[in-house]
């Protein structure tokens, strides 16, 4: 961070040809060039910074029981996170993401207790139940055209009324279930710190979408039709077969989640999670992706969540009150989406 | 049907390689195309010319998938098709840059030049995991670039956004003239060039057509159309009002037939 102003090639870096397009006329326009190229510098900085001024402020924060609760307290926002990141990338927004993951917990659990299914399968339909939903946000965003906010938010309540419905508005508790669908829940050592499976399997689903993003035609393209959609299609990309994609994976990535939140609150309740919709949003907002698609990371979103999390714990360790947790949620979320406008001025 | 002086197929000795008969396109009330035909033989550079909003790029755009035109029949080397979407046009070897330049700006140079027909690595990591040979890609894109004398892009992972407006345009045509194999449409290529990279351009232009790919190109630019144009079709109100040589017929008089004031 200590560069001269003097032109050069980078310090660290390799020198780099693509420099001299670049703007590089002030210092703050090459940081800001920085941030362009690596969207999730931005939130790994700021949680950096988080966890080091709350590990000053109250000793405790940076225990490893502690360290290990706020990763599980992420779990689900953070998978919740994943499929929220796809969408946006295709310049969409899922405002059901919470709401299908409810519906596929509720399935689940009634399926296996209720009705007796065996676990396994029981997890299989909660699967088809995701991409169902998926399926049916992705028909009306293609085919009818319909914008993706308007789109979610009836679908929002659709989903909501249809789990009540189906549920009756009874919880089912984790006790009364089979160990597989709690199984998310449970914990193991790794050295000195407990890690539960639902950690994981979120991790690995981590893992296995910055694969798919980075490495694969399919994550270029998802890229491309949240860039420019016209450019994507007259490149030659189907872009509705494209997108269509991106809502049946974000529904079964739901699926999962649906697994890890029974595990985590060892319960399936038609009534959790009302907040689970816009905690996402936020985890992939302060994460560095663009809110107008085709840029971002996905590991940011996971930086994202942690930065919701440790700040909500560390403020509570702090002695604050919750609805201090709440504001500074909220300016995290107007920061991020600052530094997103500024950034995306390079391009003009 | 003014412009109908056109011959059928069979009573010429070459066959196009691209042909359109009678293509309608519009739009609402707008009329983009009123009944156009048009023919690219092998080795030829057409020009088409017109005013703004003659339907240059609609006619392009229907030739190439971008539109379906409502009526009008499409040939590409005597078999009829019927592009319904660009991948079509492209699949019969047919590359096109639009006017608005159909580039992705977040993604870089190499992943725009292969956006669409990206290449996945050998083995079975690219034929089970479909991993994408990045490497490979930007090597190729960088050979492509130097074959094609576009020597102010040096590196291939900027993303295209950083890039100025004439070097935009440059991974557009250089992404066209890299997969084109039967035939390569440009649609105003040169109009935010300065003179040097306008130059290489109609030297791409040339280059291709030396190599026996037939050229479509859309300008503006009456010396530029008249310096590498075979033949021009010139568009006026929809329809082709004429189609004539640069030795047949002088600027001024393709410019009056343009705007109506003269007849060929
Ligand atoms: N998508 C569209 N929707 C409605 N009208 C359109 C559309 N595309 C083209 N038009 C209309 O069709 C006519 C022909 O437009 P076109 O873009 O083909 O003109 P052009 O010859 O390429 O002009 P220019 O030289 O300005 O590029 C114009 O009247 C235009 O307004
Ligand atoms: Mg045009």
């Amino acid at each position: 961070m200590t560069q001269q102003q003097t032109a050069g090639p980078p310090a660290a870096g390799h020198a780099d040809p693509a420099e001299e397009f670049l703007d590089r006329q002030t210092p703050l326009s090459r940081i800001r060039n920085i941030l362009h190229r690596y969207p999730a510098l931005s939130p790994a900085i700021v949680l950096l910074v988080a966890v080091v001024v709350f590990g000053l402020l109250n000793e405790r924060f940076l225990r490893v029981e502690n360290l290990s609760l706020i990763t599980q307290q992420v779990s689900v926002v953070g998978t919740l996170a994943i499929a929220q990141t796809l969408i946006i990338l295709t310049a969409g927004i899922d405002l059901s993401v919470g709401a299908v993951m409810i519906l596929a917990s509720m399935v689940v659990a009634q399926l296996a207790v209720g009705s007796g299914m065996p676990a396994p399968l029981a997890l299989l339909l909660g699967l088809v139940v995701g991409l169902a939903a998926g399926a049916l946000n992705g028909f009306l965003v293609t085919r009818f055209r319909l914008p993706p906010f308007i789109v979610t938010l009836g679908t929002l309540n659709i989903f909501i009324a249809v789990t009540l419905l189906y549920s009756g508005g009874s919880t089912v508790r984790g006790s009364s279930m089979p160990g597989l669908l709690t199984w998310m829940g449970s914990t193991f050592p790794v050295g000195p710190v407990r890690i539960s499976t639902g950690v994981v399997m979120m991790l690995l689903l981590y893992i296995a979408v910055a694969f798919i993003l980075g490495k694969t035609a399919w994550g270029r393209h998802v890229y491309a039709v949240g860039d420019d959609k016209e450019a994507a299609r007259l490149a030659g990309i189907p872009v509705n077969r494209v997108l269509m994609s991106v809502y049946l994976a974000a529904g079964a990535v739901l699926a999962v989640g649906a697994w890890i939140q029974i595990g985590r609150t060892n319960a399936a309740s038609p009534n959790a999670g009302v907040d689970l919709n816009l905690d996402s949003i936020t985890a992939v907002v302060i994460g560095g992706t663009s809110l107008f698609g085709g840029r971002g990371s996905i590991w940011g979103s996971l930086l994202g969540a942690l930065i919701v999390g440790v700040f909500r714990n560390g403020l509570s360790l702090a002695g604050l009150d919750v609805l201090y947790q709440t504001l500074a949620v909220g300016v995290l979320i107007i920061l991020a989406v600052s530094i997103d406008q500024w950034i995306r001025k390079v391009k003009s | 049907m003014t412009a109908t002086e056109f011959q059928p197929a069979k009573t010429e000795v070459r066959q196009p390689i691209l042909q359109a008969r009678n293509l309608v396109k519009t739009f609402g009330r707008v009329v983009g195309l009123d009944g156009v035909s048009l023919n690219l033989y092998p080795g030829e550079v057409l020009a088409i010319i017109g005013d703004n909003g003659a339907g240059k790029s609609t006619l392009i755009k229907c030739l190439t998938g971008a539109e379906v035109p409502d009526s009008g029949e499409l040939f590409v080397s005597g078999q009829q098709v019927h592009f319904k979407r660009p991948q079509d046009a492209r699949v019969h070897g047919i590359e096109t840059v639009y006017q608005n330049l159909a580039v992705s700006p977040a993604l870089d140079v190499a992943s725009n030049l292969f956006l669409g027909r990206e290449e996945r690595l050998p083995g079975p990591l690219g034929k089970l995991f479909r991993v994408l040979d990045t490497k490979g890609m930007r090597r190729k894109a960088k050979e492509e670039l130097t074959r094609l004398g576009i020597s102010t892009l040096q590196d291939v992972t900027v993303p295209v956004e950083n890039l100025s407006g004439g070097q935009r345009q440059a991974v557009a045509v250089a992404r066209a003239a890299a997969f084109g194999s039967k035939v390569v449409v440009l649609d105003e290529p040169t109009a935010a060039l300065g003179v040097r990279e306008s130059n290489q351009v109609l030297q791409l232009v040339r280059d291709l057509r030396d190599r026996g790919l037939p050229v479509i190109l859309i300008s503006h630019n009456m010396p530029h159309v008249f310096d590498v144009a075979d033949r021009i079709h010139i568009q006026r109100l929809g329809k082709c009002a004429a189609t004539i040589t640069p030795q047949s017929h002088s600027m001024t008089d393709a410019v009056a037939i343009m705007t109506g004031a003269a007849t060929a």
